[in-house]
């Protein structure tokens, strides 16, 4: 075995199977909206991981900040105001980040064998060596996620922190979260922590509360308890059904094999056109040829 | 050089740069561009130095390859337009293949296949280009709305495919009907060649007098 503490279950840009028989339990990262006091400490953590450090913006308004994602900020805060019922606002603040789809939208479009890599533990990172920053990521992703940098022209984004599960820590935002609003652990064990946190909720009065783990992307190693679950796009522009576009499935799909078998033929059809058919002469100077 | 008195002059020295200049940037392309399609293809981004070299390059190449494709457009735009002729042509496509030419009607200075393939370039390669601009990094994709680049790598990916065949297409032909491939290396073509392949543009040539010729 390789030097390597996580097996890959999918690598970008490659037919044939990774290494892959180690059976490990897929985990996931629970962020409860409920107890999201938007304090940023994970984006603080992450920053410190990571080494990574956004350029200081502009205040637009409100508290995000940084206002977006960035090749040097892999998650943000979003802050939405939202007013349901006459006369109650409620803030909801949702981190922002990779859902570690476990059919990955942007690992189907990459064209650079390895440049994206799902990890047997359900993690989707991006091996920056091997990205040509090209951007198809972006196409295929429904969340909006990947950012190139323009220092180097590579794609940058959540990586879970695979390098502290895969030594059996948890990720830097688990770590720092002061509210207990994100956890860490198998997702089979995440699932019943947020049934737990659901049924409180319930009982509190949102009617509503559920868990978003979307299953037109397979469902997703970041999950959402959202107080509001019947109404996903309410936490900034969360998708409701968020799927691989139709368009990136085609293009990245059927057309491949389709496409490269249709020029095979016709590079085929010319090669046993010629040795059946045989060459097109010049009947005159074939006639010339003969009486020589 | 001896003289040749059976060359006649089809592409002067400015078609032929013209040509294989558009031709060797075809290449670079297609082969870049099966790259970032196709993981069994993704060796080609060796021609161009590496998998960011590929993505930086090819879009240079490709506005470099529009650039000289409307040279060959505003050559050999009035050269192609559909006759009557040509539709007879493609309904006896069968002569075509089998080498049956005596049947065919008289040919121009292109024929029906010919014509049909420069059409569907300038269409591929003016789709190539747009949806090429709209998907490009860093420069351009960063501003287009993302259902935009969306369907642009979709486009990008069918016209490429067309516009590949139609190439295969058009390198097999002119290595297929013999005495072709010299018209574009050396600009000549024989008389009988001619008279056999493009009858109709032979007569025309031999009407406008003996300037259509070069002695070689």
């Amino acid at each position: 075995m390789a030097l390597q503490s996580l097996d890959i279950q999918r690598r970008s840009a490659t037919t044939t199977p990774s290494p892959d028989i180690r059976q490990t339990t897929k985990v996931a990262k629970l962020i409860d909206v409920s107890k999201c006091i938007g304090c940023k400490a994970c984006q603080a953590a992450c920053m410190e991981w990571n080494d990574v450090r956004d350029e200081i913006g502009t205040c637009v308004g409100v508290y995000d900040n940084p206002p977006n994602l960035s090749a040097d900020s892999w998650t943000v805060m979003r802050f939405s105001e939202v007013e349901l019922e006459q006369g109650k606002l409620e803030w909801l603040i949702r981190k922002d980040g990779c859902m570690h789809c476990a059919d990955p939208g942007c690992l189907k479009a990459c064209p650079s064998p390895g440049a994206i890599i799902q990890y047997a533990n359900g993690i989707v990172d991006f091996h920056e060596e091997n990205c040509i920053g090209c951007g198809y990521c972006i196409t295929g992703c429904p969340f909006n996620v990947p950012r190139i940098s323009q220092k180097d022209n590579k794609a940058y984004k959540c990586t879970l922190c695979s390098d502290r599960v895969a030594v059996g820590m948890e990720p830097a935002c688990i770590k720092a979260c002061p509210t207990g609003a994100l956890v860490f652990g198998s997702k089979d064990d995440m699932i019943h922590h947020a049934e737990g946190r659901i049924t409180d909720l319930k009982e509190r009065g949102y009617q509503n509360a559920g868990l978003y783990d979307p299953q037109g992307v397979g469902g997703t190693h970041v999950m959402y308890v959202l107080q509001h679950a019947d109404k996903p796009e309410l936490y900034h522009g969360l998708p409701k059904d968020p799927q691989i576009s139709p368009l990136v499935s085609l293009w990245k799909g059927i057309t491949k094999p389709l496409m490269s078998f249709g020029l095979g033929v016709v590079a085929l059809a010319g090669f046993f056109h010629f040795v059946t058919v045989g060459p097109n002469e010049v009947k005159e100077e074939e006639d010339e040829k003969e009486d020589v | 050089m001896s003289k040749r008195p059976d060359l006649i002059q089809r592409y002067n020295a400015s078609d032929r740069f013209n040509h294989w200049f558009v031709a060797i940037t075809f290449i670079l392309l297609a082969l870049s561009g099966l790259a970032l399609f196709h993981p069994a293809f993704f060796f080609f981004t060796n021609l161009l130095g590496g998998g960011p070299w590929t993505r930086i390059l090819h879009p240079f190449i490709g506005v470099a390859m529009f650039a000289g494709f409307v040279g060959m457009m505003l050559r050999f735009w009035g050269d192609n337009h559909i006759t009557e002729n040509d539709r007879k042509w493609i309904r006896q496509v069968g002569d075509v293949i089998n080498n049956r030419e005596e049947n065919l009607p008289p040919v121009g200075r292109y024929n029906a296949g010919q014509k049909y393939l420069f059409w569907t370039m300038v269409v591929c390669i003016g789709l190539l280009l747009i949806t090429g601009v709209l998907i490009w990094q860093p420069y351009f994709a960063p501003y287009v709305p993302i259902v935009a680049v969306r369907l642009a790598v979709l486009v990008h990916a069918l016209a490429a495919f067309v516009i590949i065949a139609g190439i295969i297409v058009h390198i097999y032909a002119a290595i297929w009907v013999k005495g072709s491939v010299r018209a574009m290396t050396r600009g000549t073509v024989t008389d009988a060649w001619a008279r056999q392949h493009h009858l109709a543009w032979y007569r025309e040539l031999k009407n406008k007098g003996s300037h259509g010729h070069d002695h070689y």
